[in-house]
């Protein structure tokens, strides 16, 4: 008799897999690769390289130390070492990004168990340990076209004010990938249209900078348009792992992102504060998730026994 | 509020095959233990002249429904079989004399109440044909003093992908389902029929507004093309808004969900008296030379229906008992059709074996299952074999729909976890 390998059901599975997902964000980055390019230069897309391609190696190498299988596959690292640039200024030498992309991999992923497992965004805190640590270089942003010449500040912190196209399409100072809010939209608008994500953190972040910054008579679309929110809103508060999993959780996350924000912004003696505050969103993100739980349709639940008897 | 599904892609290649009789077996193989329930006990013995329709097993329980001979012929043998599910049960074995001869002794039964319509649905060994195989008259054996069922669902939906049984069964039989609702509403007294199709069915929905336009009391009720809408507690929200709660039948919220071939089948039985002995099955999928509808008596071998319908059985790899969502797979061909199998799928490609990855909580699954349960810390729960989380996660409610392994990026067997789950969360 001929004999059939038996399997449990379902027998079909959706075509979306782990590494495709990581590549449509691959693909999602390109646009404000490109915009890089422009402003920045060359460095800006050697940096780029430099980060995706260490980020991986340390994975491969951390594995294999591990003696655990590759998983460089699931093109996870490339993402996060990609990610960590676009946080990066240009001029950032090449050293120091591989120290943070060894931050990121090796101590905030890998170390936790792998893909999946990390508490906090791996590029965050990639970028977090080098500001900390390389605070002159880390902050030695140029103006685009002029790489190697003037030292300048970011829209954050300058006195003179850069018009809102300039800030839109990527004109002005600042770390390479997240200048060009055209391009992250761009990409953003591609993740969202092949369903990666779902906009309920970026609008809820994006939305609570706007009105927070309107409250306090700060200027609410300079203050959307400046910095990494852009970046931070749709690429780094839309990452799986670390933010909550229901859509009610991930509107939680995102307003707790924008507060946190706009108070590092406004008040604290820190130029920019969309890192910190998806950092410490990151940390209380299973406290979101443990209380934003759906309810199941048709279940019973104590409290509501209790009411009901009552 | 929408219920959760997912988008499946539809393959309903035999929608417009019309259903085909196949050749009459020389020999079938009748299993004691056809659906849900206990399993009948033979009631004959090896030799015996049977016809079709002779009552062959029965048992005097609750949850089982008497078993007919699907051939004129001899009784050959009184054997065992493993089922696809890993039971063991009997089986009585028929070598056909090729004439299909009806018993003299069928006659239609004298429906005039609750309790013989109960009666008569149980007499023709009715069960649910859409695959769950729940006997249908323990759906209508309720407490009338404590319920009043005021809505009838049929439920068209045939949600899951390639199966066109039920599609067909509106198709050629309209007439059969439309006299099994105004029967069961009639006896019953139910004030509302609602039959419910899937979007992707348009010609099924035109019909039946059609042929039950100017009828009140009857509804054609379109649903979104989403799996699993013909989930029974997904059918019967849609219908009625009411959600049925843990612990609860759906009959205490006022609602009977009929499958739409079961209904024909309630109808047919109540003028011929015929019982159920024979099946509408859709056959298809990669291996299949011509994908059809077949009608087959009960206990044929699937061989003779993929043979039927020109299977490649060489290269076939994997043969699947129901739709790809939620139907089992077979070890062997050499099988017999049972009453609750609405469709055999034959595929030249064996299971995927794909590359599985850490959860990376990315909240599909979440987004998926339709009663709002939480696939992936119902797989943490497991894991850490925590019966308290997965009973405060509802871990009851699951149907083992497969939505969550569908859409799972990360390939984790979620449906199957669940299922282990649920078992150990009942255990101790």
């Amino acid at each position: 008799m001929k004999e059939y390998t038996v399997s449990p059901s379902p027998h079909i599975r959706a075509g979306t897999t782990t590494s495709r997902i990581m590549l449509h964000v691959i693909i999602a980055t390109v646009p404000a690769m490109i915009a890089s390019a422009v402003f920045f230069g060359r460095r800006a897309l050697m940096l780029i390289a430099f980060c995706a391609l260490s980020a991986m190696l340390w994975e491969r190498l951390i594995r294999f130390v591990m003696k655990r299988p590759d998983s460089t596959d699931d093109l996870s690292a490339m993402v996060t070492g990609i990610l960590l640039a676009f946080n990066l200024p240009a001029t950032l030498p090449v050293w120091m990004a591989a120290i943070g992309t060894f931050v990121a991999i090796v101590v905030v992923k890998q170390m936790f168990g792998g893909l999946g497992q990390n508490f906090a965004n791996p590029a965050i805190v990639g970028r977090i340990v080098l500001m900390l640590s390389f605070t002159s270089h880390m902050t030695h942003w140029v103006l685009p076209d002029n790489v190697d010449a003037v030292t300048s500040a970011t829209p954050l912190v300058t006195e003179d004010k850069f018009s809102y196209l300039d800030l839109f399409l990527g004109h002005c100072g600042g770390c390479l990938g997240e200048t060009s809010k055209l391009a992250l939209l761009i990409g953003a608008g591609y993740l969202a249209a092949m369903r990666v994500i779902t906009l309920h953190a970026p609008l809820a972040f994006v939305g609570t900078v706007y009105l927070f910054s309107a409250a306090v008579g700060q200027d609410p679309i300079y203050q959307m348009l400046s910095g990494g929110l852009i970046l931070g809103a749709f690429f780094m508060a839309t990452d799986y792992v670390t933010t909550p999993v229901t859509n009610k959780g991930r509107v939680v996350f995102g307003i707790g992102c924008g507060i946190i924000t706009c108070v590092i912004r406004f008040w604290c003696n820190a130029p920019e504060g969309v890192s910190y505050s998806i950092l410490l969103m990151n940390i209380v993100t299973p406290y979101i998730d443990m209380f934003t739980r759906k309810k199941a349709v048709g279940g019973i639940y104590q409290k509501d026994k209790k009411e009901a008897s009552e | 509020m929408r219920l959760n599904g997912i988008r499946l892609p539809h393959h309903k290649n035999t929608e417009n095959c019309e259903t085909v009789d196949i050749k009459c077996p020389e020999r079938v193989i009748i299993s004691m233990s056809q659906h849900i329930g206990a399993p009948a006990e033979p009631t004959v013995k090896v030799g015996d002249e049977v016809k079709v329709g002779t009552k062959i097993g029965d048992a005097d329980l609750r949850m089982t429904c008497p078993i007919h001979s699907s051939v004129s012929g001899r009784v050959d043998k009184l054997g065992e079989m493993l089922l696809p599910n890993g039971k063991v049960c009997r089986t009585v074995e028929i070598v056909s004399d090729g004439k299909m001869e009806p018993d003299e002794g069928l006659s239609p039964p004298v429906i005039t109440d609750r309790a013989s319509l109960a009666a008569a649905v149980r007499a023709s060994g009715c069960c649910g044909m859409g695959g769950a195989g729940f006997p249908t008259h323990v759906k209508l054996d309720y407490d009338e003093e404590k319920v009043h069922i005021d809505t009838l669902i049929i439920n068209a939906a045939e949600c899951e992908p390639y199966i066109t049984s039920d599609y067909r069964e509106l198709m050629e039989n309209h007439e059969r389902v439309i006299g099994g609702m105004k029967l069961v509403r009639e006896i019953l007294g139910i004030e509302r029929v609602v039959i419910g199709i899937e979007e992707n069915k348009p010609k099924a929905i035109a019909l039946f507004r059609d042929k039950l336009s100017g009828e009140s009391g009857f509804e054609v009720m379109k649903l979104r093309s989403s799996y699993p809408q013909g989930a029974e507690k997904v059918i019967a929200y849609y219908a009625t808004g009411r959600i049925v709660e843990e612990g609860r039948i759906i009959s205490d919220y006022g609602m009977i969900v009929l499958n739409a071939s079961t209904t024909g089948l309630i109808w047919d039985y109540s003028r011929t008296g015929m019982p159920f002995v024979s099946r509408r099955v859709t056959v298809d999928g990669d291996a299949v030379g011509k994908p059809c509808n077949l009608r087959a008596p009960i206990g044929t071998q699937i061989s003779r229906l993929l043979e039927a319908a020109e299977t490649d059985t060489e290269n076939m790899k994997r043969l699947i008992a129901g739709g790809p969502m939620m139907g089992i797979s077979l070890y062997d061909p050499g099988l017999p059709l049972l009453k609750t199998n609405n469709a055999f799928l034959a595929f030249k490609s064996e299971a995927k074996k794909e590359m599985q990855t850490n959860c990376i909580k990315c909240g599909r699954c979440i987004a998926a299952c339709p009663l709002g349960l939480m696939p992936a810390e119902f797989e943490r729960a497991y894991d850490r074999r925590d019966r308290e989380a997965l009973n405060r996660l509802k871990i009851n409610l699951c149907m083992n729909c497969g939505s969550c392994s569908y859409v799972c990026p990360a390939k984790r067997p979620l449906a199957e976890k669940n299922q282990l789950a649920k078992g150990f969360a009942i255990s101790r």
